[in-house]
C-alpha cells in the first residue's frame, strides 16, 4: 500500500525526481556520510516508500544511526546492540569503526520535513493531524506534493480540512503561485479563522496580484470580527464561570446572613471544611475502592453537607443563639470561631495544600463554535445553578422553608403559632453552613485546599450578598453573575488586580446609592 | 442623668495618664541610665516593642472613638493606620539618600530595581519632614472624610458599613501589593537609616520614639475625651443610641459622625506613622482586613466606650500575642479566637467596663456612657 502511494508521490512530484533511485540509493547515500549525501539520502528515503523509513529517520533524529566506513552499511544502535537499518535484523560484521551520522542545520531541516511527510500518511490519525498542523505552521512549500497525496488518501474529514488548510497556506506563501491558485486558497484559510490564518493572510499584503491582496484584506477583516466576537463571548463565559464560583461561595451566606441576619465570619471556614471533607472522602476511596474514584464526589457532597452542617449547628447552639439582636458582637464572635477552625484544621492537616483529585468527567475541554470550554468549569456552573434552585425550592416550597421564613419575619408570632423557633434557628443555620460545605466540594476542584481557603472568599461573599440585597436569593444570583462578568470583561483592559479594585470601589459607591442592595426587601421584614 | 459637664479627665483617665507618665520615666532610666550588664537594664529591643504596643493603643483609642461613642464598627481602621505608616515610610525612604544598595541619591532601591527613571510625583516633598508629618494626618484624614461623608450622608449604617469598611482596606491592600503603585509592592518600604538626621537604630532614638509614641497616645486620649465629654460628644452618643430621634430633634447626624470618623482616621494615621520607624518596615500586609478586625478585639477586650480600656486592651492582647507566639506558636490563633468568643459572650463590657461597674461609685457610673445597645438602633433603621 505504502509502496503504491510512494510511487504515486514520485509520479506527481518533480521535486522528488531524485528519489528515483529508491531505497537502495537512499541507504547508499546515508552510508556515504557527507552532509549533502545524508540530506539527499533522507529525501530519497522518505520518498522511497521503504517500510522502515520512519524507524531509520527517527534513529537519525535521535543520533542512533551509524555508518560503517568499510562497506558503507547503515546500522541502528539499539541499546548496546546494532541492527541493520535496511532489514531490521541484527547486524553482521564488525561493529568497530562505526561512526554516528552527524546532523547539521540543513540536514535537520530536511530530516524534519521528511519525518513530517512520513507522518502525513501514518496509520495513526493523531500523528497525521499533528503532521498536518506542523506543515501548516511551517508553510512548507516542499511538502506540497506529499500533502496533495495525503489529502487524496485521507478519510478523516477533520484531518483532511487541516491538510487542505496547510496546502492553502503553502500555496499562499510560495512566491510563484498563480493568482487563481491564491484566490482559491484564501477562502480555505479564512475558514480556519484563527490567529495563524491571519498571519498567513498578512503575508499577502505585498502580493503583486491586486485581486489576491483585496481578497486577503477582506478575509483578514472577517477573521478579526470573528475573533473579536469569540473573544467577547469567551470573556463572558469566563465571567459566568467566575460568577458561579462567587455564587457558590456566597450562597450559604445568603441563608445565614441574608435570611437569618447573622454575620457569620466563619462562613469561609464552612467552605474550607467542605473541601477537606472532600479530601478525606477521596482518600478513603483511594485506599479502599480506587476503581470507583470518579464516583467519590457523589459521596463527598452529602458528607460535606453533613459535616459542615453539624459544625454550623454546633456554632449556632453554642455561641450565636446568645447573640441574636447584636449583629456586631456576632461578627466578632464568629471571627473568633473562624480563627479557631482554621487553626484546628492547620493542626490536624498541616499548613500545606492538600491534593484533591479531579474526577475524569471533569477534565479536558471541548470546542464549542470556536469557544474553548473546560468540562470542569461547565460542571461547576451547572452544579452551582442546581444548588441555587435546590435552595430556592427548600425555602419556598417545603414546610421547613415556610417555618424559616416565618421565624425570620416575625419571631414572636411564629412562636405563638407553635413553631419551635430555636430548633428552626439551628436548622436554618445548619442548612446555610451545609450548603457552604457543598460549595467547598466544588471549590476544592478549582482552588488550593489549604486552611486559608475560606479566607479568600469571605470578603467577596459578603459583598455579593450585600450587593444583591440581603434576604433575597435571586439578588445573590444576579449580583454574583454581574460581578463575575464585569470582572472578566474589565480584566483585559485593566489587568486582574485593578479590575478587582475597581469592582470593590464600585460596590462601596453602590452601597451609598442603594444601601440595601440591588433588590431590597420591602415591608416589615426590613425593620425587624 | 449625667452632671452638666463631665471633667476632661476622669479617674480611670488619670490612672492611664499616670501609667504613661511612669513609663516615660522608667523606660529611659532603665534603658539608658542602668548599665547594660545590670539585671535591671531594659534591652533596647523591648523599648521598641513597648513603643509598638503604645502605637497600637493609639489605634485602639481611635477605633473606640468611632465604635464606642458613635456606633460605627469600622473593620477598616487598618487602612488609615497603614496610610499613615506609608507616609512616614516614604519620608524615611527619602532619608536613605545614596546609602541604598544601588547608591542612587534620588531613587529608593526598589525603584532602581524596577527601572524607574524618576521619582513619581506623589513622592515629591516627602524628603521634608514637616510635609511628611502633614501627610500622615492629611491622607488618612482625607480618605476618612470622603468615606464618612459618602457613607453617613447615605445613611449606610451597622453591618453594611462594617462590610464596606472592610472592602475599603481590602481594596487598598490589593492596590499596595502592585509594583506599579510605586510604593515598593510586596516588600513595602524598609531599610530605613535616619529620622530627622539621627540614626533610626540608635538606642537614644529608640527611646525618643517611645517617648513620642507615649506622648501621642496621651494627646490622642485627650482629644478623644474632648470630643466625647463636650456638648458635641453628648450628641455623638445620642446619634449612637437613637440616630433617627437625634435627626428629628434637628441635628445632622452625618456631620457629627463624619467629624468623629475623620478625627479617628487621623489618629490612626499618627499611630501608623509612629509604628513604622519602631518596627522598621511597612508593607501592604498592614492593610489586611484581619489586622483591622484584630484591632476591634483589642477594644472589645479592654472595654468599648471607655477609651482607657481600648488602650489597655491593645497593650494586653499584644503582650499576650508576643508571649504566646514565642512560647507556643500554634496556640496563638486558638487563644485569639477564644478571646473573641469569650469576651463577646461573657464580658461584653470589657475589662475596664466590668471593673468600673464593679468598683465605681455611683458618680463614676453616671459619667459612663450607657452600655452599648445596638438592637434598638437597628429597629429604627427601617424608619430612619
Amino acid at each position: 500500500m505504502i509502496r503504491i502511494l510512494a510511487l504515486f508521490l514520485l509520479l506527481l512530484s518533480p521535486a522528488f525526481a531524485l528519489a528515483e533511485g529508491g531505497a537502495d540509493s537512499a541507504y547508499g547515500k546515508l552510508g556515504a556520510g557527507g552532509y549533502s549525501d545524508i540530506e539527499t539520502g533522507i529525501v530519497e528515503l522518505a520518498a522511497s516508500g521503504d517500510p522502515r523509513a520512519a524507524i531509520v529517520l527517527s534513529a537519525l533524529a535521535d543520533g542512533r544511526l551509524y555508518a560503517r566506513s568499510a562497506d558503507k552499511a547503515v546500522l541502528i544502535k539499539e541499546g548496546t546492540n546494532f541492527v541493520d537499518a535496511r532489514t531490521g535484523k541484527p547486524a553482521e560484521g564488525p561493529t568497530d569503526g562505526l561512526k554516528p551520522l552527524r546532523v547539521n542545520n540543513k540536514v535537520r531541516r530536511a530530516l524534519d520535513a521528511a519525518q513530517g511527510q512520513l507522518n502525513l500518511v501514518s496509520p495513526d490519525p493523531a500523528k497525521r493531524q499533528e503532521a498536518a498542523d506542523a506543515v501548516f505552521k511551517a508553510r512548507d512549500i516542499a511538502a506540497l506534493p506529499a500533502l496533495d497525496a495525503a489529502i487524496a488518501k485521507e478519510k478523516d474529514a477533520g484531518i483532511r480540512r487541516t491538510m487542505s488548510e496547510a496546502r492553502a497556506a503553502a500555496i499562499l506563501s510560495k512566491s510563484g503561485s498563480s493568482e487563481a491558485d491564491k484566490l482559491a486558497a484564501i477562502p480555505a484559510i479564512q475558514a480556519r479563522g484563527d490567529g495563524d490564518a491571519m498571519a498567513v493572510l498578512r503575508g499577502l499584503a505585498n502580493d503583486p496580484s491586486e485581486a489576491a491582496r483585496n481578497a486577503a484584506a477582506k478575509s483578514i477583516a472577517s477573521i478579526e470580527t470573528r475573533l473579536a466576537t469569540i473573544g467577547g463571548v469567551q470573556n463572558i463565559w469566563y465571567g459566568v464561570s467566575l460568577g458561579s464560583v462567587l455564587l457558590l461561595a456566597a450562597i450559604g451566606l445568603a441563608i445565614t446572613f441574608g435570611v437569618m441576619g447573622v454575620i457569620n465570619m466563619a462562613h469561609g471556614e464552612m467552605v474550607m471544611i467542605g473541601a477537606y471533607t472532600t479530601y478525606l472522602v477521596q482518600e478513603a476511596f483511594r485506599a479502599h475502592a480506587p476503581g470507583l474514584f470518579d464516583w467519590s464526589i457523589l459521596v463527598a457532597i452529602p458528607a460535606a453537607f453533613l459535616v459542615s452542617g453539624a459544625v454550623g449547628v454546633a456554632i449556632e447552639r453554642g455561641i450565636i443563639r446568645f447573640l441574636y439582636g447584636r449583629p456586631l458582637e456576632t461578627l466578632l464572635a464568629t471571627f473568633g470561631v473562624s480563627l479557631i477552625l482554621q487553626q484546628t484544621v492547620r493542626t490536624i492537616f498541616g499548613p500545606t495544600n492538600r491534593e484533591v483529585g479531579v474526577p475524569g468527567f471533569m477534565t479536558g475541554a471541548f470546542d464549542f463554535f470556536g469557544l474553548s470550554i473546560t468540562w470542569g468549569r461547565l460542571w461547576i456552573v451547572v452544579f452551582c445553578l442546581g444548588l441555587f434552585f435546590f435552595l430556592l425550592f427548600v425555602l419556598r416550597k417545603t414546610s421547613f422553608g415556610l417555618k424559616t421564613r416565618a421565624v425570620t419575619q416575625n419571631r414572636r408570632m411564629a412562636a405563638a403559632m407553635g413553631i419551635r423557633t430555636p430548633y428552626v434557628d439551628a436548622m436554618t443555620f445548619g442548612l446555610g453552613s451545609g450548603i457552604a460545605g457543598i460549595a467547598g466540594v466544588a471549590l476544592s476542584q478549582i482552588d488550593n485546599v489549604s486552611p486559608n481557603l475560606g479566607q479568600s472568599y469571605i470578603i467577596d461573599s459578603f459583598l455579593v450578598v450585600v450587593f444583591g440585597g440581603v434576604g433575597n436569593l435571586w439578588g445573590t444570583l444576579v449580583a454574583a453573575l454581574t460581578l463575575g462578568v464585569a470582572n472578566k470583561l474589565a480584566e483585559p483592559y485593566f489587568g486582574a488586580v485593578l479590575a478587582k479594585i475597581g469592582l470593590l470601589i464600585f460596590i462601596i459607591l453602590f452601597i451609598q446609592k442603594r444601601p440595601r442592595g440591588l433588590f431590597a426587601l420591602k415591608g416589615r421584614a426590613v425593620e425587624s | 442623668m449625667s452632671p452638666p459637664r463631665a471633667s476632661l479627665v476622669d479617674t480611670k483617665g488619670w490612672i492611664m495618664l499616670a501609667a504613661i507618665a511612669a513609663a516615660c520615666i522608667a523606660v529611659p532610666v532603665f534603658n539608658l541610665a542602668v548599665p547594660e550588664g545590670s539585671a535591671l537594664h531594659l534591652p533596647t529591643y523591648l523599648v521598641s516593642l513597648f513603643g509598638k504596643y503604645l502605637a497600637f493603643a493609639l489605634l485602639a483609642v481611635a477605633l473606640d472613638l468611632v465604635w464606642g461613642y458613635c456606633g460605627i464598627l469600622s473593620l477598616g481602621h487598618g487602612a488609615f493606620f497603614g496610610l499613615g505608616g506609608y507616609a512616614m515610610g516614604m519620608y524615611l525612604m527619602r532619608q536613605i539618600g545614596p546609602r541604598g544598595v544601588y547608591g542612587n541619591p534620588i531613587l529608593p532601591d526598589f525603584m532602581v530595581f524596577l527601572n524607574y527613571k524618576e521619582l513619581p510625583w506623589y513622592w515629591l516633598g516627602f524628603d521634608w519632614f514637616p510635609f511628611a508629618a502633614l501627610m500622615v494626618l492629611a491622607v488618612p484624614g482625607l480618605l476618612g472624610f470622603l468615606f464618612g461623608w459618602l457613607a453617613f450622608r447615605s445613611r449606610v449604617t451597622g453591618v453594611y458599613l462594617s462590610i464596606i469598611t472592610q472592602a475599603l482596606t481590602y481594596a487598598l491592600m490589593l492596590a499596595f501589593f502592585r509594583n506599579d503603585m510605586g510604593l515598593g509592592g510586596n516588600n513595602g518600604l524598609t531599610d530605613f537609616k535616619d529620622i530627622l538626621g539621627f540614626p533610626v537604630q540608635a538606642q537614644g532614638v529608640r527611646v525618643a520614639l517611645f517617648l513620642a509614641t507615649a506622648l501621642a497616645l496621651a494627646l490622642g486620649y485627650l482629644v478623644a475625651r474632648l470630643m466625647t465629654v463636650t456638648a458635641y460628644g453628648k450628641i455623638l452618643i445620642a446619634v449612637r443610641d437613637a440616630e433617627s430621634r437625634t435627626r428629628f430633634l434637628g441635628y445632622r447626624p452625618e456631620h457629627f459622625k463624619t467629624l468623629a470618623f475623620t478625627v479617628s482616621a487621623m489618629m490612626a494615621g499618627v499611630a501608623g506613622a509612629l509604628y513604622v520607624p519602631q518596627v522598621g518596615i511597612i508593607n501592604p500586609g498592614e492593610f489586611a482586613p484581619t489586622n483591622s478586625i484584630e484591632a476591634v478585639i483589642w477594644v472589645a477586650v479592654g472595654g468599648r466606650g471607655t477609651l482607657v480600656g481600648a488602650a489597655l486592651g491593645a497593650v494586653l492582647v499584644n503582650y499576650a500575642k508576643t508571649v504566646l507566639t514565642g512560647a507556643l506558636p500554634d496556640a496563638w490563633l486558638f487563644g485569639l479566637g477564644a478571646l473573641f468568643v469569650l469576651v463577646t459572650l461573657f464580658m461584653p463590657k470589657g475589662i475596664v467596663g466590668t471593673l468600673v461597674e464593679h468598683f465605681g461609685s455611683r458618680r463614676a457610673a453616671a459619667k459612663l456612657p450607657p452600655a452599648p445597645e445596638i438592637a434598638p438602633k437597628l429597629a429604627e433603621e427601617g424608619r430612619g
